[in-house]
């Protein structure tokens, strides 16, 4: 498993050190540019409508939808921003993002720390168990869980979020840090043990920081999933009669848009709201994410 | 090896006695310890919360429940003969295959292409691939609401902000995205393409990193032109990084959810759901918990059949290799 294999080749400046090939490629530059343009156009368009349609009045919006602004106005993300709800769902979701995001690195390492270094029988059968998570999302245990979730009182808080989310994400976890502890050496352990520390305290003070960028990949996922994640938060607050200062920001959002849907450019606006965050966190953590990915599916 | 370690082996080992058996009895169980109280955790959330919710799934789906009162009205096969019956839901399964298939055949190809493409030394590469990627670290609700309000049809003209963006360009009278059963399945596969056809290319370029440089260069010597070079050099390779693609969009296209629920709900007249639209349709509008968990382990079997066969047929070979630690042979 390559987890850092994303480092991206950063290809500053035109390289003076090739001749060959050279101009090959230099012809087909342009073509390429041209591309690549093109789907960056088509991928970040819907998003830069949606933040530039947030300025509008909906008179104006409905004169003409595809127009520009005419006249601007921040009417529209000023009253999102005055709104104490949007700021209690960003609050939600931040909450149970982190505590998920916390939840899934201690649980993830301390497993991926016994099946990746202790030799016992079950072993395999215990990876294998986790392993099995996969073939078993959310999507199918959505009602069934739903029901337990009321049985243990954890419907319509954030508890019943973060655990569940903690349960779905630990078979990935456990995938990506199992070889990442394999893969620190033996001597190291040894020596500790030689120092005197116990296979615990050598767990703690040299296998946890030694293991952290394998750590934050996997935290970073878990962030993100549980930072956009729909369904469970549908059914846990939603359908678990959570105040809408409860909800997490997706389902906040999407109340806004049912509520107040003739509102067309207020709904714009949250929506805009609502994105900047994961566009913002997108831009500090691209590495780790597209890394993340491109590892998860290398292993 | 560590001094405990070395214990490992001899335990599962079994039988041979050792001289000093208490001593390694002690460590034993303080091994035994250290790993329930590390693993335990884990297993216990994993169970109760992953595991324990399909056998769940499974039982409910013998019962006509609605999810509160007594679990005493056993009907049987009865709720697994209405959902097979059910029009509704093979229009579901339809429009799973429907993407499924449409991302195979139209995704994978384009983001194949455009990996090729940007598959060199580029200035801004690093600014494209991040740009490209957006869509996808967006969540499915805040992108399903922008593809609404795009796409939807505002009242006295019935265009909406996407129509007269086709206008302008001399589409004058563009289909009923969202509102024309014959289309909207249509509509559907064009944002799921925007939301992750930025995930396929990454990947992919990630796959071209593990090619060889030398490999284009020897083929360059043979005088192989660029889209030779590609087709007979490049894709080849790239066998590994489409496959795992491949069956990350079949799983993902079983499960199809968030993003028909925000933009259409299912709409117009079913002609958008999806097995899990349907389940959640009954189970979270109706209550009807028996009858959704019986969907739901039909969703299950479904998407067992199809990784079991994939992974049977197409990926052996890249797993032998992972998880035999990369030693191939």
């Amino acid at each position: 498993m390559t987890v850092t294999t994303a480092t991206p080749p950063v290809s500053r400046a035109p390289a003076p050190k090739r001749r060959a090939g050279r101009s090959r490629i230099d012809w087909s530059q342009p073509v390429v540019y041209v591309v690549a343009l093109a789907v960056v156009a088509v991928a970040i368009g819907p998003v830069i409508y949606v933040f530039i349609s947030g300025f509008r009045t909906n008179p104006d919006f409905f004169t003409d939808p595809a127009g520009l602004p005419n006249p601007w106005t921040v009417e529209n993300y000023a009253r999102v921003l005055g709104d104490s709800s949007f700021w209690n769902q960003v609050l939600a979701s931040t909450v149970t993002a982190l505590g998920t995001t916390i939840g899934v690195m201690l649980l993830g390492v301390m497993a991926a720390f016994v099946i990746a270094r202790y030799e016992f029988r079950g072993r395999g059968l215990l990876y294998a168990l986790f392993t099995t998570g996969l073939l078993f999302p959310l999507t199918i245990s959505i009602l069934p869980l739903t029901v337990l979730l009321r049985q243990m009182n954890l419907f319509g808080n954030w508890w019943g979020l973060i655990i569940p989310q903690v349960a779905f994400a630990l078979p990935l976890t456990i995938i990506i840090l199992t070889p990442f502890l394999r893969a620190i050496p033996v001597e190291l352990e040894d020596a500790a043990l030689v120092d005197g520390a116990s296979r615990v305290g050598f767990f703690w003070r040299i296998l946890l920081p030694l293991s952290m960028p394998g750590l934050m990949t996997v935290g970073v996922l878990a962030f993100v999933g549980s930072w956009n994640a729909y369904l469970l938060p549908l059914f846990v607050l939603q359908a678990g009669g959570a105040g809408i200062d409860n909800y997490t920001l997706p389902l906040g959002v999407q109340f806004y848009s049912t509520a107040y849907g003739q509102d067309t450019t207020g709904v714009l606006a949250y929506t805009a709201l609502a994105m900047l965050p994961a566009i913002l966190f997108f831009t500090l953590a691209e590495r780790r994410i597209v890394g993340g990915l491109q590892g998860a599916v290398k292993g | 090896m560590s001094a405990i370690d070395t214990t490992g082996p001899a335990v599962s080992a079994g039988p041979a006695p050792a001289p000093d058996t208490k001593r390694r009895n002690r460590a034993r169980a303080g091994q035994r310890r250290e790993i329930a109280l590390f693993v335990g955790p884990a297993v216990i959330v994993y169970v109760v919360f992953v595991l324990l919710p399909v056998l769940l799934a499974a039982y409910y789906s013998f019962f006509n429940w609605n999810g509160l009162g007594p679990l005493d009205r056993f009907i049987g096969l009865d709720n697994y003969v209405r959902l097979l019956t059910d029009p509704v839901f093979h229009t579901s399964v339809f429009n799973n295959f429907f993407i499924i298939v449409l991302s195979l055949l139209i995704q994978g190809p384009i983001a194949i292409l455009v990996a090729l493409l940007m598959n060199r030394r580029l200035r801004f590469r690093g600014l494209l691939r991040a740009l490209i990627f957006v869509p996808y670290v967006l969540s499915e609700v805040t992108a399903g609401l922008a593809w609404q309000i795009l796409l939807q049809s505002v009242p006295p003209t019935r265009w909406g902000p996407f129509d007269t963006m086709l206008q302008a360009i001399g589409i004058q009278d563009p289909p009923a995205w969202l509102a024309d059963p014959n289309v909207v399945m249509w509509t559907m596969f064009g944002i799921l393409t925007w939301k992750y056809l930025g995930l396929a290319i990454i990947l992919m370029l990630a796959g071209l990193a593990g090619v060889p440089e030398e490999l284009y260069e020897a083929a360059s010597l043979d005088g192989a032109g660029w889209w030779k070079t590609q087709w007979y050099i490049t894709v080849p390779l790239l066998g590994p990084t489409i496959r795992i693609w491949a069956f990350l969009s079949i799983i993902g296209s079983l499960q199809l959810f968030d993003m028909v629920w925000i933009v259409t709900g299912g709409g117009p007249l079913n002609a958008s759901s999806t097995m899990a639209v349907y389940m959640v349709k009954y189970g979270l509008n109706v209550s009807q918990i028996g009858f959704g968990s019986a969907v739901a382990v039909v969703l299950f079997f479904i998407s067992l059949f199809i990784a079991l066969g994939y992974q049977r047929f197409a990926l052996r070979r890249d797993l032998e290799g992972s998880l035999t630690g990369g030693e191939r042979k």
